[in-house]
């Protein structure tokens, strides 16, 4: 099975690529990239002309539901979604019901994945029996059964002793840690930034605090344990600064950011509408500036969707007892293209934030198009504008706050090993 | 942003949600309406039938008795059937959602809820999920807002100081919790209220505060200094177990209102209080009943208020143009004791004629159309 992808602009952040010309694939894997490999005659041509060829996107941190939450979305419904969305790979948080911290929740995930034709789905860990922060999970036993990661979603580890046990433990195994950094306690049940719009809708709030002071804890334990960290979903200023204070004094850590938070602020939530609950919640807008300056200056190296589809039901009630996330894979190009378009960061950066970073920190040999490499590739219609609403839109989950808006950018297809997955 | 939610397509009040986003005129006319019926509790016969016909549901997520009974004499005596509902104990204790409880009602042909829940926004909801023609009042959802009090209050402030734009007005106490400090603080600077300061020790104030409007004082001897209005809020008790405060008697000794520090303030200072006090937390009992204490003020004129929040907002013509209801009250109000200027702020059918209070019982209201 050979293809030929031809007349893109292939931009390609890992080898430096940046220019029009032909992609060639074979048995699944990549075997040129514009030069034409001798005697190859495709059996699929795809043009490309006026769109853009990049590696196809990794998403660090995605909810895909099913099992006990099928009635939210299901691996069938948001593989679709996810292949729509130029997404070839996704990592799975461990909170699904049941916890994804046995070997027979990660096989089961793994044969949920190949059901529905997408296997690229990586299982992360729990970092702690049923998530409640008290005592380790199995981790090596989670590893060997496939898990790319551990971690503790949004649950908190409260003692920090456990805390250091685990990392010193996933560092034994050479375990990925991925963090969400969450002082419990200090977020109080809160569902909205603690700050002036908080303040005047009587929304219980949550602190910048409840989430540096996590995250600085965290710091110190990388220190004195080496376990590799990767922290995921941050929302302020100081948590960026954090992290780069981390990195210049040699902490081996990364982090990532998710879309909808370089976007919105908490000024942008209309009242009490439930699509803007998040968490971490929406902050100010010099957070948001300071998180595009550090996905711009490299402090953050990835950009996740941090996508959570909810059923309807999930999302009619008073704010603050609505559940959190947005369904936001879809969404993920054209956000990045917007904030190429705001001259925030450039194309390469927001194409190497979406697959060279993520994989890097998965350790994966992939997020580039290196021949040799499995082929997983997006192909996207930089101009091409489309409108959210129930035609378009393929999760299962409805929840997003950028409804029924028209939006710039669109994947046109995309190639999971080679096979097309998804064709506008 | 303002809150267009409540009102309908011609500007008028559809719900009572928040006070955020109303404007001075609403507001004013609603003190005006309320002027109104103020003089019909001491009459004879206590009903209007402006809304004989119509089915009022009282929907209290969380108990309440002052509220509950103030609003249920209010809609009984404008003539509506009122039905009451304990929904603490009642249906979402059996795991019912907000939205079908709502459902329900809808199905028996209720016109009004009046809300009163535990979570900011619930009223908001409740207003954009129900059908068309009910109109949502808030009777208070979490620490957001609870307008009708801060109506009432802005009602006995005006009885007492008409002038706004001369007061100084101090609010004392857990702003952080206070449905009611976020209203009566909206209220009275959309009034234009010289100054509005909140009282309290940083445990008991909201991030950035000082966006509401307001200048923080976190000593109560310092900031009574030229005060007209004292605002007491009441103090839970669950505030000490999640150590936002030390005790009850080291609040008292801060924050207490004493006949002591009362001088402080303006010696024509009045003291108010949402109610129900706390004697020798928030405020010593000498205060609570003395002299410049208007709480049973407060609670009379709550009656009147929320009868005119009731008129206004189930008389409110929907798209279709049924007629306006509240006009056709030929204005009982003490024309004396309006501006003339605010007549102008009243929608122009309203006939501002002047009956005696007392002729009130004898004028048939319902104009109304069904709904």
């Amino acid at each position: 099975m050979k293809l030929r992808i031809e007349h893109g602009r292939i931009i390609d952040p890992v080898n430096n690529i940046d220019r029009v010309g032909s992609v060639y694939i074979e048995d699944g894997k990549i075997v040129s990239v514009v030069d034409e490999p001798l005697n190859f005659k495709a059996d699929t041509v795809i043009n490309a002309e006026n769109q853009i060829v990049c590696p196809g996107f990794i998403d660090l941190s995605t909810r895909l539901r099913d099992m006990g939450h099928s009635r939210k979305a299901t691996f069938k419904s948001e593989v679709i979604a996810a292949a729509a969305a130029g997404v070839t790979a996704m990592c799975l948080q461990p909170d699904t019901v049941p916890v994804s911290d046995t070997p027979a929740v990660v096989e089961l995930i793994k044969e949920l994945a190949e059901k529905s034709d997408y296997p690229q789905i990586y299982a992360i860990g729990a970092l702690t029996q049923k998530l409640e922060g008290m005592e380790l999970s199995s981790m090596l036993s989670l590893k060997q059964a496939g898990c790319i990661a551990v971690g503790n979603a949004n649950q908190p580890v409260r003692n920090l002793l456990i805390l250091r046990r685990a990392m010193e433990y996933a560092a034994s195994h050479d375990l990925l840690l991925m963090f969400r950094p969450n002082d419990f306690d200090l977020g109080n049940n809160g569902c909205a930034h603690e700050g002036a719009v908080a303040t005047r809708y009587g929304l219980p709030s949550i602190p910048e605090a409840a989430e540096t002071i996590a995250l600085a804890q965290c710091l110190e334990l990388v220190e004195l344990t080496g376990c590799r960290v990767h922290f995921g979903q941050l929302s302020c200023k100081r948590s960026v600064i954090k992290i780069h204070q981390a990195k210049k004094y040699g902490l081996k850590v990364s982090a990532d950011v998710a879309i909808h938070q370089l976007h919105l602020t908490e000024n942008d939530m209309k009242p009490f509408d439930s699509a803007y609950h998040v968490l971490p919640p929406l902050r100010t807008e010099q957070d948001m500036q300071y998180l595009r300056y550090g996905l711009a200056g490299g402090t953050l190296n990835s950009i996740c969707s941090d996508h959570q589809p909810h059923d309807l039901d999930a999302k009619l009630g008073a704010f603050p007892e609505t559940e959190p996330g947005m369904s936001s894979l879809e969404t993920l190009l054209p956000l990045m293209l917007n904030l190429v378009t705001k001259h925030a960061i450039t194309l390469e950066q927001g194409i190497a934030s979406l697959s060279a970073n993520p994989a890097r920190v998965l350790r994966l040999d992939s997020g580039a198009l290196t021949p040799g490499f499995s082929a997983d590739v997006c192909i996207f219609d930089p101009e091409l504008e489309w409108q959210i609403n129930s035609e378009n839109w393929k999760s299962q989950g409805v929840n997003t706050p950028f409804w029924g808006q028209t939006l710039k950018g669109r994947v046109t297809h995309t190639l999971q090993a080679g096979k097309i997955i998804h064709r506008l | 942003m303002t809150d267009n939610l409540q009102l309908n397509a011609e500007g008028k009040l559809k719900h009572f949600l928040t006070i955020d986003g109303l404007s001075k005129n609403l507001l004013t006319e609603i003190l005006d309406t309320a002027e109104s019926f103020a003089g019909m509790s001491e009459q004879q016969v206590k009903k209007v039938p402006l809304l004989r016909g119509k089915t009022i549901v009282n929907l209290f997520f969380e108990n309440s008795t002052r509220t509950r009974t103030t609003f249920e004499l209010a809609a009984t005596r404008l003539s509506a059937d009122v039905i009451n509902m304990n929904i603490a104990t009642s249906a979402t204790s059996k795991g019912e959602s907000l939205l079908d409880t709502i459902r329900n009602l809808e199905a028996m042909f209720v016109d009004m809820f009046v809300v009163r829940h535990a979570l900011s926004g619930a009223a908001h909801f409740i207003a954009q999920q129900t059908a068309p023609h009910i109109s949502v009042i808030n009777a208070g959802d979490g620490q957001h807002a609870h307008p009708t009090q801060a109506m009432l209050d802005m009602f006995t402030i005006r009885q007492l100081k008409p002038d706004f734009s001369s007061l100084r007005v101090a609010i004392i106490g857990d702003i952080l919790h206070s449905r009611v400090a976020r209203s009566e603080i909206q209220a009275l600077n959309t009034l234009g209220a010289a100054e509005v300061r909140v009282i309290a020790p940083k445990t008991l104030l909201p991030a950035h505060v000082e966006s509401l409007g307001v200048t923080v004082s976190h000593n109560l001897t310092e900031g009574l200094k030229d005060i007209d209005v004292v605002m007491m809020l009441r103090l839970q008790k669950e505030r000490m177990s999640s150590a936002l405060l030390p005790s009850e008697s080291e609040y008292f000794k801060c924050f207490g209102l004493t006949e002591e520090k009362l001088r402080i303030a303006k010696s024509d200072a009045i003291v108010m209080h949402p109610g129900p006090i706390n004697r020798g937390v928030e405020i010593d009992s000498k205060v609570a009943d003395g002299p410049q204490s208007v709480i049973l003020k407060q609670v009379s004129n709550g009656i009147a208020v929320r009868m005119a929040i009731m008129a206004m907002a189930m008389q409110t013509p929907p798209a279709t143009g049924r007629s306006s209801g509240i006009h056709t009250i030929p204005g009982n109000r003490h024309s004396d004791s309006l501006p003339a200027s605010d007549i102008h702020t009243i929608p122009g059918d309203r006939h501002a004629g002047s009956l005696p209070a007392g002729d009130i019982h004898t004028i048939p209201g319902d104009k109304a159309g069904a709904a």
